[in-house]
């Protein structure tokens, strides 16, 4: 069964090459079925999987299967193989569940596309890197699927490359992305050198992590955070989280798949892959952390001043990352996992959500120019809805359960000011989300007339996902609830990974009474981010909702507020600045640096070139003249010599043929006249 | 009483004649004409010698020599019509390409 499991990632690279290769001759309906079915079948063959590897005692779910031998270099040897164990599964499951919902609406939402089939084709080329990047076995192949990803971020997000903004955003991802990959590249260097320091020669991840306590303690700091440089530029973390915002100039399924569900979290991935290595190294841990809370508040502080319903959402995926950095940072993997899931559901949801407003739209961005959409968009609007309560974290949807999971191992971990910034950014986010939803939905339209006739709700094959993923966002949390004896289902089926270090409290109350004082303080830690939460809806309701706004007091209405704290709108509308200090710090600098050396090019390398040029041209110059002046006048001046001396002879050729006749019969006479004389 | 004296002068003044023909006339077809003269009038004084000496070898002479004039009046008109084709001319002082 489990021998089987290459068939998971290989489908939908087939998909992505029939589409590729043949996609433009056989139809839209055909592109899109090939596109559906390879996920859809990688998704329903990865259940089995799963089901087989529940069916092992847990401690042996860990099976590693070889495909083939990539790279043989003496002791040193690189399979391309899997490895299936309960954080593979379920990243496989996430990554094809998800995809295949987003795929299926990306049949709709891309229906006019005149490049449908490369669009297909990307899209499933997406899938078959995420599922290597997560099946992974070893950290060559890993790094083959992160750097799949990245390509196909970049071909995606470029995919309407007659628009420059998209083509540059494609160029930004990809660029920035790199300073990322080249700090993991050299955490695979290092790690490779101090474990062969230690005679192991792989990267077998099982081998790196039974043997991780011989490596050196600092390579082993340098390595992770190596690692998590890497992590950084993937998952869009502060200073490496520019190239988000402007990915959503891709297609919005794009922005759903890749820029919000799937491969932006695969730097939580590889972190909570690495936990071993992370758990030897403490201080990469609380930078981790660190990063993943000062981002989370960053990215959640700039969604508040921003009208673009798409780049809300992305600032809203950059502060959720940075939220499960916090977890896997403290330690909580299974926590920083769990919000990992829920996040692919109602991020995703809200992703196509918006996608299916802007669809109704005819492309609309800008939420100042909506409103009073949920009379004509039901289905869509009552699912985005859904998925704005869930991130806003009240219960009992999916997002309340993970987001309350990492704030409480925050607190228990004695991580307080960790713990105290994630309840603000709780309460930004409920805010932003909520301003969100009333600005588009609620209201009268601000739409012009010509977009308003136009407002129409999403075809089935769009709004169906819609459905999936709202019931998804809803009950998916059930799985990390952590009322059942023995700590929550998830952290249970993760525990082979992560270890029992991060049972549940509450679980423990279950299990043993005396630590009913924990269980209390859950409960009071749940009833203050539910507060929070419920704060943030409030005040974004006070603040947008026309029946409050017109009600509540003045002092707190929108545009008053940003005209009295101008600097500080200006600040976060554009977005603290951080791409204009970038260009000023690193991109001018780097340009100026080119024009020197394109000077230095101009003037001096080509200065070298054009000098032999014109040393040959004077060579060549010299030679010519030598040529004329003495060589031609050497022979000039003999022919010369030759026409001159011969100036009076030739007077004699007359050419009339009667002086030759003259000549003749005057020389005859002479003749005879001399013989007769003689005589 | 004919003598020999009257042959050679009617040669002689055949041959000024042609001479004369040749050197002042322009026409390239008189040119030929005169030579023609000049010809003939070599030919009456080896036809009188001939007949003075009572040698045949002289009559000979005359007999090729008509033979070789017919021959190069046949190859000098030939060139003559060449030539008016070419040049729509037939004037000596017209060909003077040799010129030096």
């Amino acid at each position: 069964m489990v021998d089987f499991v290459w068939l998971i990632p290989f489908l939908p690279l087939m998909g992505a090459i029939i589409n590729g290769i043949i996609g433009s001759r056989i139809g839209r309906k055909a592109v899109g079925l090939t596109g559906c079915l390879t996920v859809s079948v990688s998704f329903l063959s990865s259940i089995p999987i799963l089901l087989k590897l529940l069916s092992f005692p847990p401690e042996q779910r860990s099976i590693e299967v070889t495909i083939f031998n990539w790279i043989t270099s003496g002791k040193f040897q690189i399979d391309v193989s899997f490895l299936i164990d309960p954080l593979s599964c379920l990243m496989v499951l996430v990554v094809t569940g998800v995809g295949l919902l987003i795929h299926i609406y990306s049949i709709g939402y891309m229906h006019t596309d005149k490049a449908y089939w490369r669009y297909f084709s990307f899209l499933n080329l997406f899938i078959f890197f995420m599922l290597m990047l997560v099946l992974a076995a070893n950290y060559l192949v890993m790094f083959l699927g992160w750097e799949g990803v990245g390509l196909c971020s970049y071909l995606l997000i470029g995919f309407w490359y007659e628009k420059k903004s998209a083509s540059d955003a494609g160029k930004k991802a990809f660029v920035v992305n790199r300073v990322g990959d080249f700090g993991f590249l050299l955490g695979l260097f290092l790690l490779f050198w101090s474990a062969s320091a230690q005679g192991i020669y792989s990267l077998r991840f099982k081998e790196i992590f039974e043997n991780a306590h011989l490596l050196n303690p600092t390579a082993l700091t340098a390595i992770t955070l190596l690692l998590f440089a890497g992590a950084v530029g993937k998952s869009a973390q502060f200073p490496l989280h520019v190239w988000l915002p402007d990915a959503m100039e891709g297609p919005t399924p794009v922005s759903a798949l890749i820029h919000a569900a799937t491969m932006v979290t695969a730097g939580i991935y590889m972190v909570a892959r690495n936990n071993v290595l992370f758990a030897l190294a403490p201080f990469t841990g609380e930078l981790v952390a660190i990063v993943g809370m000062f981002t989370a508040l960053f990215a959640a502080s700039i969604a508040l001043a921003q009208n673009d319903i798409k780049r809300v959402l992305a600032y809203s995926t950059i502060s959720q990352l940075g939220y499960m950095f916090a977890a896997v940072g403290i330690g909580a993997y299974a926590a920083g996992i769990f919000h990992l899931m829920t996040h692919a559901f109602f991020k995703g949801l809200l992703f196509l959500g918006a996608g299916s407003v802007m669809h109704a739209m005819s492309g609309e961005q800008d939420m100042r120019n909506m409103g009073g959409l949920y009379r004509r968009l039901k289905v869509t609007s009552l699912t985005f809805i859904v998925g704005a309560v869930a991130i806003a974290g009240i219960p009992p949807l999916s997002g309340f359960w993970s987001k309350d999971e990492i704030l409480f191992e925050a607190f228990n971990g004695g991580h307080y000011l960790l713990w105290a910034v994630g309840l603000l950014t709780a309460s930004l986010t409920a805010f932003y989300m909520f301003r969100q939803v009333f600005l588009v939905f609620a209201g009268k339209c601000r739409a012009d007339e010509h977009a308003r006739q136009h407002i129409h709700e999403s075809p089935k094959v769009m709004t169906n996902p819609l459905i999936v993923l709202a019931a998804l966002a809803i009950i998916g949390g059930v799985v990390g609830i952590p009322f059942f004896e023995g700590g929550s289902p998830l952290h249970h089926y993760l525990e082979p990974v992560f270890g029992k270090n991060v049972a549940h409290p509450l679980a423990a109350l279950t299990a043993n009474p005396q630590s009913a004082a924990h269980g209390s303080l859950e409960w009071l830690l749940m009833g203050i981010s539910t507060a929070a939460g419920l704060l943030g809806i409030l005040l974004a309701a006070l603040m947008y909702f026309e029946p409050f706004k017109s009600r509540g007091p003045s002092f707190i209405n929108p545009e008053v507020l940003s005209v009295k704290f101008k600097a500080l709108y200006a600040l976060l509308s554009n977005k603290y600045y951080i791409d204009e200090i970038y260009d000023a710090l690193i991109v001018n600098p780097i340009k100026r640096f080119c024009r020197l050396c394109f000077s230095f090019d101009l003037a001096v390398i080509d200065g070298l070139v054009n000098g032999a040029g014109w040393m040959t041209r004077f060579a060549a110059w010299l030679s010519h003249k030598f040529d004329i002046y003495l060589v031609d006048g050497i022979f000039n001046s003999m022919a010369t010599m030759v026409d001159f001396s011969s100036g009076f002879w030739r007077r004699l050729q007359t050419g009339y043929l009667q002086n030759y006749a003259l000549i003749f019969v005057v020389g005859l006479l002479l003749v005879i006249g001399g013989l007769l004389a003689i005589h | 009483m004919l003598t020999l004296n009257h042959f050679l002068t009617l040669s002689f003044i055949l041959f000024s004649i042609g001479v004369a023909g040749v050197l002042l006339r322009r026409n390239i077809l008189i040119v030929l004409m005169s030579l023609e003269l000049v010809f003939n009038a070599v030919n009456i004084s080896f036809a009188a010698f001939a007949y003075y000496l009572q040698s045949l070898t002289g009559l000979v002479v005359v007999i090729f020599s008509i033979t070789i004039a017919a021959a190069e009046v046949a190859v000098g008109l030939a060139i003559l019509v060449v030539v008016y084709r070419r040049r729509k001319t037939v004037y000596v002082d017209d060909l003077n390409e040799m010129r030096g």
